[in-house]
Order: structure tokens, then sequence, then C-alpha cells
């Protein structure tokens, strides 16, 4: 167990391709935050989805190249510090390799079960290949027709954010499970984020909802809230004020940076930024229970 | 007659193209209320299915993004985003999709990436999403874009979804598991594909509209069905049903 503090600045160091996990639900924030007050450089950000968070990072300054596979504001529009880079330049030039939510997603998957390539049934007929080198074609082994394939990725450093764990990282995730336990089992290490500490008896409770073993895991991080403004289910609803705020604080790079100075550095760690936010707000985002049915494992 | 918004009128003419028991692959917005709409009317059995994985989806507010926690409280299924284009997409089991793009082509291409060169974007636009996969795997494609002269275009900047690519009988040789686009909905009138040319072929006028307007609103001398129909209004029923659906009218404006 760690403070994020001390597991950025252990796991991420400038120039590592980083992934911060999560399809739109616990995304850590608390993750990107810290690695922006460390100053980290050059990094190239993984990510299907972008989100607002590798929008901060790439106005921020942290990014060199992008890998994604949708970068927009989910429900709401554009991540407007991506486009400036790629359309303007600001603060600087970003290198992008795109795939799209198959080939990246798929790109884990290989990444994760050590393969050389994925075949996969998209990525003919569009423009994507054409300006990535990395999606190439073979000719299937049994019937001679050709085949996209896209290459394994191996992050050097996942932040994969969870509901609960115990302190060895053996991580609880329900709701959407995005490419969280990919992630994880791809990457040279990894860094769990925690909404819940529990007993190693809780996580033996249930085994079947252990999607990520103690064993591929370098670092725990007990850090409530840290997705905010992104949700994690049964914990805290997206704050999607927020997500639509975004589009006006980012309407320009300085008024970018006057958020990222007070919301980011401004700040020591997610204890002091949840301090900032309104009681108003937390209580507004705290759902009510839905518990499911318990099952039984039985014991002999 | 009650009046109706040309959003409402898009989403119900969508949804009448939703059988029961067909798999649809929902985004949010105007399809996620298209396949709701329909699941209410004739497809109590339609089978919903969103791209973060979730799957008979029982949302209790309408939802703000695609990763929203309401499509998993009470849905039959969540599944992780690979195995969600593995197992359902590539494995064959989505009837339908629903896409929508910056710029389309007489041949159902979609533009979602950017306009202008790839390499110096004018506009960058999100990018593919699941779109291609979608694009490339369902059985009908169904695109949902107000008729604007700047989305449909002559040649797409950036082909980000295959549609008949550059007419049928190139697009077979690509042996693509889906069978390419089935229908363009706009605020003016319905479009479905040619089935020796994959060109889009005006089928249905929507209301009051004339083929005129429609072909001012298209830079290219569009084809013309033989028989062609006027699309029937939304009915009572049909509307009551989705304003239900949306009663703070977040996507019918």
């Amino acid at each position: 167990m760690m403070s994020m503090k001390e597991a950025v600045a252990k796991h991420v160091s400038d120039g590592d391709l980083v992934y911060l996990a999560g399809f739109t639900h616990m995304i850590p924030f608390a993750a990107g935050h810290e690695i922006i007050r460390q100053n980290r450089r050059d990094l190239t950000l993984a990510r299907a989805t972008p989100d607002i968070i590798y929008d901060q990072m790439i106005a921020a300054g942290c990014a060199k190249k992008l890998i994604f596979s949708y970068a927009g504001n989910p429900g709401v529009g554009s991540l407007r510090c991506f486009r400036r880079a790629l359309e303007k330049g600001q603060p600087k030039p970003l290198e992008i390799e795109e795939y799209t939510h198959f080939g990246l997603s798929g790109r884990l998957f290989a990444g994760a079960t050590n393969m050389p390539f994925l075949p996969m049934r998209t990525n003919i007929g569009s423009d994507l290949p054409p300006y990535n080198a990395a999606i190439k074609t073979v000719n299937d082994p049994y019937t001679g027709d050709e085949i996209s394939v896209v290459p394994p990725l191996k992050p050097d450093v996942a932040v994969v954010h969870v509901q609960r764990a115990d302190s060895e990282g053996n991580s609880h995730i329900w709701g959407i499970i995005g490419e969280q336990k990919d992630a994880a089992f791809a990457s040279k290490k990894v860094i769990i984020s925690a909404e819940e500490i529990v007993d190693e008896d809780v996580i033996r409770s249930d085994p079947n909802r252990t999607l990520i073993p103690d064993f591929v895991v370098h670092a725990v991080v007990h850090e409530p809230w840290c997705a905010h403004p992104s949700y994690v289910q049964g914990y805290y609803d997206r704050d999607n004020e927020f997500y639509m705020q975004w589009d006006e604080i980012t309407k320009e790079h300085d008024s970018t940076m006057k958020y990222i100075d007070e919301w980011v550095h401004g700040v020591e760690n997610r204890a002091q930024y949840m301090k900032k936010l309104s009681a108003e707000k937390i209580l507004k985002l705290t759902p009510k229970a839905a518990y499911c049915t318990p099952v039984d494992y039985g014991t002999l | 007659m009650t009046q109706y918004s040309p959003s409402e009128l898009m989403v119900v003419v969508a949804a009448r193209e939703l059988r029961d028991k067909e798999s649809v692959l929902v985004g949010v917005g105007i399809p996620n209320l298209a396949a709701n709409l329909a699941k209410k009317l004739q497809a109590p059995g339609l089978n919903m299915v969103y791209e973060s994985g979730a799957v008979g989806s029982n949302p209790t507010r309408m939802p703000l993004s695609i990763g929203d926690p309401c499509l998993v409280t009470g849905a039959k299924s969540v599944c992780s985003m690979y195995e969600q284009f593995a197992y359902y997409l590539q494995g064959g089991r989505i009837d339908v999709g629903f896409l929508g793009g910056a710029q389309i082509d007489k041949y159902g291409n979609i533009n979602s990436t950017v306009i202008g060169q790839y390499k110096t974007p004018k506009v960058r636009l999100p990018g593919s999403g699941g779109a291609c996969d979608i694009a490339s795997n369902v059985k009908k494609i169904i695109v949902i874009t107000p008729h604007e002269k700047r989305r449909f275009v002559e040649k797409v900047d950036f082909r980000t979804s295959p549609g008949f690519v550059d007419g049928k009988a190139n697009w077979k040789n690509l042996k693509l598991q889906g069978a390419g686009p089935y229908a363009v909905i706009t605020n003016l009138c319905t479009m479905k594909f040619d089935d020796e040319t994959g060109e889009m072929v005006v089928v249905s006028l929507h209301p009051g509209v004339t083929i005129e307007k429609v072909q001012e609103n298209t830079p290219w001398k569009l084809k013309v069905a033989p028989k062609l129909e006027t699309t029937p209004e939304p009915t009572e029923k049909e509307l009551a049903t989705l304003r239900s659906l949306d009663p703070t009218k977040i996507y019918l404006g």
C-alpha cells in the first residue's frame, strides 16, 4: 500500500507508454492529476477513449503521442485540447496512432495473452490502415482470404481503478468492465487504485468478481473518489455538469491552464481536491443502493 | 394532427425499421430513442446491445453517454469491451447497427474522423470508435442524419466506416461479414441502396417534402425509386410513446 504520489513517483517515468484504464467508467483521474503534478514528460498515452483526463494531460504538456480509437467528450462533443494539439500544435504537436475500438481493445487482448498479432474482421475498406502502418493484413492460412491484424499493446504501466481491493491488490470490479482486465494483464507494471480496501476474506467470498489478481499488481493505492468527474458503479454517478463545463473551460489554452493550476497544481492530492468540491455536489452524485441477490458458492 | 419536430420524425421512421427479436447495437441519443420506441411498439423482444458491453439494458433515465451506469443496473448482462466486439459483433450476433457522421457519400461511406487532410486537419473529429467495426459486421446499417449539403458529399474526406466503398462490385471482393448500408433516414426522406450498384436511392419522401428539395440538399444527381412513396405521418401513439421516453426533450428538440 502506498499513496498515489508514491505510486506515480515509483512507477511512472518520463517517456513511458501509460494506459489509464476505463471505458467511461472508473477513469483514474487522480492518477492523471498526480502525473501532471509530478511533471512527467514525453509520455505515450494510450486509451480507447482519451476522455477529459487525457485532454488535461495533453494541455499540461505531458504527452508526446496518443494511441486511441475515439477522441470525443462522451455525450457532449469534442475534446478541445486534443484538437488544439492536432489542428494548431498547441501547446505542442501530438503524434497520433489511431484504431477502431475493436482494434485497440484487440491490441490489449493480444498484449495480455502474449500473441504475436490478432486477426479481426474490421479495418478493411476503411481509410484507417493507410494512415497507420501498424494495421496490416495477412492471408488466412486456411482459406487464403485477406484478414486485418493488429499488433499486441504492452504498456509500461497501467493504472486501473476498482471498487474494492485487498491490500495485495486482488480486485473486485463490477459495472462496465471495459478494458480494465486486459490493460492490467497487458502491462509491465500495474497500479491498482481502490475506492475501498477490504479484508482478503471479502475478496475470497466472491472470487468470480476478482478480475485482477495480486500477482500482476505492483502497487495498491487507497483513493476514494479517484474517478471523479467520471463515475464508479454503486459509489458515485458521473458528474455530467462538469463534462459539459469542460467544453467551456477548454475554449482557450489559457482558460484550460487556469483550471489545471487551480484543481491539479492547486491541491496536493485527491483528498484536498474532494474538499474543494461542494458537499451539495457530492450528495447529488451519490446513488441509491441496488444490491444483487447473493450467490451460494457452497462449502464442503 | 399533432405537430412534430424533424428529430421526432427521424426517430419514428428509424424505429419502424426495427423488427421484433432483432439484436441492435445502440448508440446514445437518437438511435437509443429509436430502439426504445420500437421496443415499446412493434418489437417488444428487441435485444439492445451497447458498445460499452451492456446487453439488454433497462435504463431508468436517458443515458448520458454510452457508458452510463443506468445501462448496467438491471441489464441482462455486462461484458468487457473486447468481448462485446468479439463475441457479439464479430460473432455475427448483431442484426442492426446505427451510425452517424460528419459526411456521407452516395455509397454510404461515412466520415467521422477528419474534415480536410488527415495529417493537417481543418477539423479533427473523434474518430471511428466502434463505427468501422459495426459497419463491417452488421446485417443492416441504418444511418440517421440531417439532410444538409455539407454532410452529403461526392467523396468523403476520410472513409472511417465503409459503406459500399466505390460500388457493390468491388465491395463484394472485400468479403466483409456485414451486409453493408441498408437505409439512410434524414429529416427530408428515406433512402435505401440499389441491389446492383450499391448507390443510394430515394424510396420515400417525408410528408410535405418534394424530390426537388431533397435534390437541392444533395450535391450529386440522386437516383429515385420507380415507385416513390410518401412516408406515413407519425401516429398519435408513436408520438406519445416517444415523448414519454424523452420528457425533457434532451434529444427531441
